[in-house]
């Protein structure tokens, strides 16, 4: 609740408030907007029909326009001071199996030449994070994660792929992610994950949450089959611990 | 059921969108021109949820294997029964193995096609609006059997007076809002942005429309946050796009306006090549002068 005086309020057309904190990447930014958004959704129930998370904003999207912004503004700005005993949101580390296998990991060389590190180097210092996830965009249960080593810093490419596989590790500029699906893309690919980040036939089509935290742990080619057979046939249970606040 | 002969160019099954998923970075989807849509399934008296097929330039052909009474709204398309031409915006009864086509459309380009009680296709994340990786396909294909349940009754909660207003199809003006960023521009990038038209550009789809001009921009990406359908972003280069029901959840250009409701159905039967320009309106829907 420490950001009172640096939040702003705003109607984003017909139907929405987009709540922005300051212009920061940041962690504490981060528990704060998941704690507003969990005393939201108990306060606006039933009316609101998605919030979404940004890296320093928290937009509600309402069901039927809005007709009074400025009584939303003041039921908001007294629902941020509310002290109340809302359990925030059990949150857990995903412990994700990735194999850095040069036939996945197709741009660890040129990163290796250019950033002046072994790939074994630059596996291990991407596999030894911990990654917040902020939020999910872009596509379909893609996280945007926090938290990679600024020895890792490699620009996109200037021409995207047409191609990237589902389940390519990718980093970025000053990101890394996993594609969720195959599709167009720019990133540095270093290696593959054999779990499906999205899956519209399961009830929670994407089992990660902002809040959450990733832990990538390297495997080899032969683990990497052997799971993704599991996958397929839904025997593979995902590594997961709370994370206690 | 009815079975699809041809698709045409583009044709999807939309409802009213798919709510509640933005978190795990689903797009809404729906109707592009929702007024269309709204008022087929109005003329036919279903619920405003019930699914419609969205088609694209017109060209399509389909072949009913089923009795139901149906409504065509939106871009005009010379749509023809068998042999015979039929009107829009009306009822129409429909028997078995009748085969609905559609000809080159004339005014907007995305016709909807509502039958009684809705489209019963799959239903995936509380939607029956088709898009990749969500639906089975992202779009229809030639020789789908798409379900609806058969209706053989005289029609008796109709709507046929239903006031039809085509004047979006010839409006130009999109009304919207200022956007977040919107107070970081420039008194020239204002100016320009909203006093002078803007022509689609070849780029134009149910996830954006680009346009042709460039504004010359010095703004920073914002740290990523949310869009929505409807939003005007600022990129980099200068030009500006205008997301639509497809688009992704969040964005990092600047979001320069916000189109209303209206406004997105306006656009949504315009094309590659026309002008549209913005009028600055605040939520009271008066416009402003800058």
């Amino acid at each position: 609740m420490q950001f009172n005086k640096f939040i702003t309020y705003k109607q984003f057309g017909n139907q929405a408030v987009l709540i922005a904190w300051p212009v920061k990447i940041d962690e504490v930014i981060l528990a704060d907007i998941l704690q507003f958004k969990t005393k939201i959704h108990i306060a606006f129930q039933g009316e609101i029909q998605d919030l979404i998370v940004g890296y320093n904003s928290l937009t509600l999207i309402f069901k039927e326009d809005i007709i009074d912004f400025n009584s939303i503004k003041e039921k908001l700005q007294q629902l941020y001071h509310q002290v109340t005993n809302v359990t925030p949101q059990e949150n857990y580390i995903w412990e994700i199996p990735v194999c850095y296998d040069v036939t996945f990991g197709i741009d660890l060389k040129e990163m290796s030449t250019n950033l002046r590190l072994s790939e074994q180097e630059i596996i291990h210092i991407h596999s030894s994070t911990l990654y917040t996830v902020f939020f999910i965009g872009f596509l379909p249960g893609f996280l945007y994660l926090g938290g990679l080593d600024k020895r890792l810093h490699f620009d996109r490419k200037p021409k995207p792929r047409l191609n990237v596989a589902k389940g390519t590790v990718a980093i970025g500029g000053k990101q890394t992610g996993i594609y969720p699906q195959q599709s167009a893309g720019g990133w540095n690919c270093i290696g593959k994950t054999p779990i499906s980040f999205f899956d519209i036939n399961k009830e929670l089509p994407c089992f990660a949450k902002a809040g959450d935290k990733i832990k990538f742990t390297p495997i080899s080619k032969k683990e990497f089959d052997a799971i993704s057979a599991k996958v397929v046939h839904r025997k593979f249970k995902l590594i997961k611990s709370v994370i206690h606040a | 059921m009815l079975k699809v002969i041809n698709p045409g160019i583009y044709s999807s099954v939309q409802d009213q969108g798919r709510f509640g998923f933005a978190h795990i970075g689903v797009p809404v989807s729906g109707c592009m021109d929702q007024v269309a849509a709204n008022f087929a399934n109005c003329i036919l008296g279903n619920s405003l949820k019930d699914a419609v097929l969205e088609f694209t330039f017109g060209l399509a052909k389909l072949e009913f294997l089923s009795p139901t009474i149906i409504c065509i709204s939106g871009a005009a398309c010379a749509p023809k029964l068998n042999a015979a031409s039929v009107a829009m915006n009306t009822p129409i009864s429909i028997q078995e193995k009748d085969v609905l086509s559609f000809g080159t459309v004339s005014e907007g380009i995305r016709t909807y096609l509502a039958v009684k009680n809705g489209f019963q296709t799959e239903i995936k994340l509380a939607s029956k609006s088709q898009y990749q990786h969500i639906t089975t396909s992202a779009s229809i294909q030639k020789n789908d059997l798409l379900y609806f349940e058969a209706f053989t009754k005289p029609l008796t909660h109709s709507n046929a007076k239903l006031k039809l207003d085509l004047s979006r199809f010839s409006q130009n003006e999109l009304p919207c809002f200022e956007g977040p960023e919107f107070y970081l521009l420039s008194k020239q990038q204002k100016q320009l942005l909203l006093h002078t038209s803007f022509t689609i550009s070849n780029d134009a789809n149910r996830m954006g429309y680009r346009l042709n001009k460039e504004i010359s921009n010095q703004l920073t990406p914002i740290v990523t946050s949310s869009v929505l359908p409807g939003t005007v972003q600022l990129t980099p280069s200068g030009r500006i796009i205008i997301l639509m029901k497809d688009c992704q959840v969040t964005g990092g250009y600047p979001r320069i306006l916000q189109l209303t409701k209206e406004a997105i159905a306006v656009l949504s039967q315009k094309h590659t090549n026309q002008q549209i320009s913005f009028k600055s309106v605040d939520f009271f829907n008066s416009s402003i002068t800058y």
